[in-house]
């Protein structure tokens, strides 16, 4: 419970943070203008009142923009010293973590909520099938906290934000593109598609919410979280 | 209170702090004092679990520091060398942070630091617009929020003006009188105007450690006494002063209008009313007469040159 609490403070301080900077603003606004821009470019040719578009482009959008938000959590930290204050908190590194984990996925959550127009405007011009609508916010929100554990991941490691960036960018990319190109690969290595996050997400997207694929998002977390926390302490 | 025995701690094949064992008692001011690269910053991480000795072991009141990082974490209250503070938070949302996270009720606890720290105009002021010396207030505060039984403060002063030094060590002085202090310095006379002990390290290992005047006196065993006169030439006053009972030597100091001499003395021995009956016998007008205690700046040259480790 007190773990819990003070992961908590660290989670409010850090959306906060988030909100306090016109970052957060340019980041959703453009998230914003293009998914909706690829979700509307061929919406009325289809006539069909389903969000398949939206959800197949989600991912690619997120390994681009999850780091972009994640680059900052440990990075800035440890750039400007004030690490060193919060890690002399009555806090351990478990807590420092979860909280910045948790920001990082309440501030995708919250990028995405704009989107449930698009849902609104589905149900005015039509009847969609609630079910895949469903499976894909669940999804989004399951793929946003993985993206996001890589990238506090990748922020723990350098002090250059940049870096950060780039290194999350790299590992979300590499994951997205897994299941894609192992059709090339030989036969044996087959087994490297259960690793593509786009896979997991295109089935919870389809309505079907499968053990298989929370346990994947799950764990990327937790192991990108206890990953973490290693780094931290291994530097003291 | 805290005591720390056999710390130790590398960074690859750089010794930072080698086998530093100290004690320091409640109520204490404690100044730990060393060159640059001493290793003052690294005890000090240690101290607040920042850092991990690779050997040794810390106590803090009733906690150990590996075994019981929260519990020692909540007794200290740690500012850090030029107060690393979130820039973008105003000061009142970072101080109600703090104290939210150790968990104490916060406003009350706010005015009151706000007035002991002096920036209660300040509380909604961006962190990143404020002066260095209102920074390093607010970081006090944030050290002290909580009200811990121990402060530790990393170089508290440096980067201030001399007036703002003047504040912050009256307000050392002020909390070093219900708390336990523990500050580190490369500034001598912060030392002798702040702390009751001093620790001075060099290159990772303590040279002395002692009650600040215990440490004067020890090392004050000479005196020097700055005497300027006219109505005689340098030879006559050096002849005259070296006829004095107790002086060790005499030497010549420029002076445009004056004869200026320093006279050596040696330990006790009281010369100074020698001196102002022998130039009032002689004729000799006393413009300025001026007795230097070897001060702990020498001492702390004794002991961080040269090779061998200084002895008390």
């Amino acid at each position: 419970m007190d773990r819990f609490n003070r992961a908590f403070i660290i989670m409010r301080k850090e959306l906060k943070a988030y909100f306090i900077s016109p970052i957060a603003y340019i980041v959703i606004a453009l998230f914003v203008i293009f998914t909706g821009f690829f979700f509307f470019k061929d919406f009325f040719y289809f006539n069909q009142a389903e969000m398949r578009n939206f959800f197949q482009l989600l991912p690619l959008m997120f390994t681009f923009v999850v780091p972009a938000v994640t680059m900052r959590l440990f990075s800035e930290e440890r750039q400007s010293g004030s690490l060193e204050i919060l890690m002399t908190l009555p806090v351990t590194s478990l807590d420092v973590v979860a909280g910045k984990f948790l920001a990082g996925t309440v501030f995708t959550a919250v990028m995405i909520a704009p989107t449930l127009l698009y849902v609104i405007t589905l149900l005015i011009v039509g009847s969609p099938d609630p079910g895949p609508i469903i499976g894909g916010y669940i999804g989004a929100i399951l793929l946003g906290g993985a993206y996001t554990s890589i990238g506090v991941l990748a922020s723990s490691l350098s002090r250059n934000q940049v870096i950060g960036f780039i290194t999350a960018w790299a590992a979300c990319f590499s994951l997205w593109l897994v299941d894609k190109i192992v059709f090339f690969m030989p036969s044996f290595l087959g087994f490297l598609e259960y690793l593509g996050s786009d896979t997991h997400f295109q089935n919870i997207s389809k309505g079907v919410i499968d053990t298989r694929d929370i346990i994947y998002f799950v764990s990327i977390m937790a192991l990108c979280m206890l990953a973490t926390v290693k780094t931290l302490d291994e530097r003291r | 209170m805290i005591s720390a025995r056999g710390l130790t701690k590398s960074f690859g094949d750089l010794v930072a702090v080698n086998n530093v064992s100290f004690t320091i008692r409640k109520g204490e001011i404690t100044g730990i004092l060393g060159p640059n690269g001493a290793g003052k910053t690294t005890t000090l991480r240690m101290l607040t679990c920042y850092l991990n000795p690779d050997a040794g072991d810390i106590e803090i009141g009733d906690y150990n520091v590996r075994e019981h990082p929260l519990e020692v974490k909540k007794t200290i209250g740690y500012l850090p060398e030029s107060a690393p503070l979130y820039p973008d938070m105003l000061v009142y949302d970072y101080l109600s942070y703090v104290s939210e996270v150790h968990g104490v009720t916060a406003e009350a606890r706010i005015a009151e630091m706000g007035k002991l720290c002096g920036i209660t105009e300040v509380m909604h002021k961006n962190i990143s617009e404020l002066s260095k010396g209102y920074k390093q207030r607010v970081g006090l505060a944030h050290a002290m929020i909580h009200d811990p039984e121990i402060l530790i403060l990393d170089e508290p002063t440096s980067g201030l003006d001399p007036n703002q030094i003047v504040e912050i060590r009256n307000l050392i002085r002020e909390i070093g009188k219900k708390k336990t202090v523990i500050l580190s310095t490369h500034i001598l006379p912060e030392v002798e105007a702040t702390c009751d002990r001093v620790i001075i390290i060099d290159r990772g290992s303590i040279v002395a450690d002692d009650r600040t005047e215990i440490l004067q006196k020890a090392h004050g065993k000479e005196r020097r006494i700055t005497v300027k006169i006219s109505g005689a030439d340098y030879a006559a006053l050096s002849g005259a002063l070296k006829d004095l009972q107790g002086v060790r030597d005499v030497f010549q100091v420029q002076d445009e209008h004056l004869t200026a001499a320093v006279v050596v003395v040696d330990g006790e021995s009281e010369i100074r009313p020698g001196i102002f009956t022998m130039a009032g016998e002689k004729g000799w007008v006393l413009y300025e007469m001026k007795q230097e205690q070897m001060s702990l700046e020498h001492i702390f040259r004794q002991l961080t040159q040269g090779g061998s480790h200084g002895q008390i």
